[in-house]
């Protein structure tokens, strides 16, 4: 079990300044995100797209924002939890304690929720049956490819996770690859590939189509596609893979006793706390009467939850508001040097 | 001021009138039409304001730019009407413009 001052869900840049925060005013923190890497949507979403709106740089990328956020946390030693995504909270005497899928355990006073518009998950085929195949025969990532070798894999999608692993597959399996359109937006290498690949007979292109239906018994036996102008081919499959992108979904959050309102969480705005004692919401994910989803908000959220938190932590101290410019402990913390 | 009509999955219709100059994904958050996520708000990034255009109105629209056809790859059950509503901007001449909701974003 893990004992720390405050938990921060999210490793967007609002998550990151939070942790910033913590630490100036001599808090520890640990960070969880369900992706695989730091920076969250800055990252997922539009790594190139410039932002104009950050105070102080005119302009910066999405990687560029994120990378200074990590620069600003090395005097810190923050440990960031990656790929893993909080399950279950339950509250034990003045403590919080958080649960991972991993199965990490957290002991903590303090919860601050930094989860943007929610964690990333894949999405998934629209077929109900689907679910059912989930983790047996239907696949949206892949972590043991062993399994494929001999087999018929029916791949869909049109970007470069699926014909990344149409071409990988296509050696040892027997490869259909599915796409809405004609036209795929993968690497061009990648899709000329493809393409002789689908003239060397090692790969079954069926583009315009979508999956319909599944078919088995426990397992998979079959699939129904369905092509735009309603015409239905049945594909006999041992597995069917989905590379439809990530979605962000509140996930577990939801389930937490907190008040929420279209998908964010009701806080106040002194110290950006929910409903419930010692778990705050900061950036997008919460809501206050003017909310604006900007970073800078995000910010100014992380900063004062920061406080709030010292409260819980240190509940026989008395916080100090110092300035960084000029506080002795703050520059001891930043490891530089004072005048 | 141009009248956008929103049908829900469900078969709802709601009409409202959108300023020019706002996406049509715009007026469905403003105005509280269930079925329009906007996950990314407006940054052709999520594919969760992904509408059905009706026939009628599809090819009066402005084409789609490079990306949204990549986006729209990543919707729940798109169709050849599909289209990013956030990438729909409102003018006059989409008065009367209907657009069906997915019955789900994601």
């Amino acid at each position: 079990m893990i004992k720390t001052d405050a938990l921060i869900i999210g490793a967007g840049p609002t998550g990151l300044f939070t942790a910033h925060q913590l630490k100036l005013i001599g808090l520890n923190c640990e960070v969880v995100d369900n992706l695989d890497k730091i920076g969250g949507q800055c990252i997922e979403l539009y790594p190139d797209k410039p932002i104009y709106d950050i105070p102080a740089v005119p302009e910066c990328t999405g990687e560029e924002l994120t990378n200074n956020l990590i620069n600003q946390l090395k005097p810190f030693n923050i440990k960031f939890h990656l790929s893993e995504r909080v399950e279950e909270v339950k509250k034990i005497k003045e403590n919080w304690e958080v649960k991972t899928n991993k199965g990490t355990i957290f002991l903590t006073p303090n919860i601050i929720i930094a989860g943007g518009v929610g964690s990333f998950e894949p999405r998934k085929f629209a077929p109900k049956e689907c679910e059912k195949y989930e983790d047996k025969s239907i696949f949206y990532s892949i972590k043991d490819k062993t399994i494929f070798s001999g087999k018929t894999v029916s791949i869909f999608g049109g970007g470069d996770s699926a014909l990344d692993w149409a071409v990988e597959l296509s050696s040892k399996s027997k490869v259909n690859l599915i796409h809405r359109r004609d036209e795929f937006r993968g690497a061009k290498a990648t899709i000329e590939k493809v393409y002789q690949l689908q003239k060397a007979g090692k790969i079954n292109l069926f583009t315009k189509y979508q999956l319909k239906v599944v078919k088995g018994n426990g397992k998979l036996n079959s699939i129904d596609i369905q092509h735009d102008n309603k015409e239905i081919k049945t594909l006999n499959t041992d597995y069917v893979l989905g590379f439809f992108g990530l979605i962000m979904q509140l996930g577990p959050i939801a389930s937490w006793g907190l008040n929420i309102d279209k998908k964010t969480i009701t806080v106040d705005t002194e110290k950006f706390e929910t409903n419930q004692r010692g778990i705050y919401a900061v950036g997008d994910i919460c809501n206050y009467p003017g909310k604006l989803k900007l970073i800078l908000s995000g910010f100014h959220e992380g900063a004062l939850a920061a406080r709030a938190c010292f409260k819980l932590a240190r509940p026989n101290e008395k916080y100090r508001f110092e300035f960084t410019t000029s506080s002795k402990s703050i520059k001891n913390r930043l490891g530089v040097k004072s005048d | 001021m141009p009248k956008i009509t929103y049908i829900e999955f469900n078969g709802k219709s709601h009409t409202v009138d959108v300023a020019n100059g706002l996406s049509v994904m715009e007026g469905a958050v403003q105005n509280n039409i269930p079925g329009i996520d906007a996950d990314c708000g407006g940054g052709m990034a999520c594919a969760t304001c992904h509408v059905y255009v009706k026939e009628e109105w599809f090819d009066k629209l402005v084409k789609k730019e490079d990306g949204e056809e990549d986006m729209l790859d990543m919707a729940y059950e798109p169709n050849k009407f599909s289209r990013l509503s956030c990438q729909l901007i409102v003018t006059d001449e989409l008065n009367g413009l209907v657009v069906q909701l997915p019955s789900k974003q994601a």
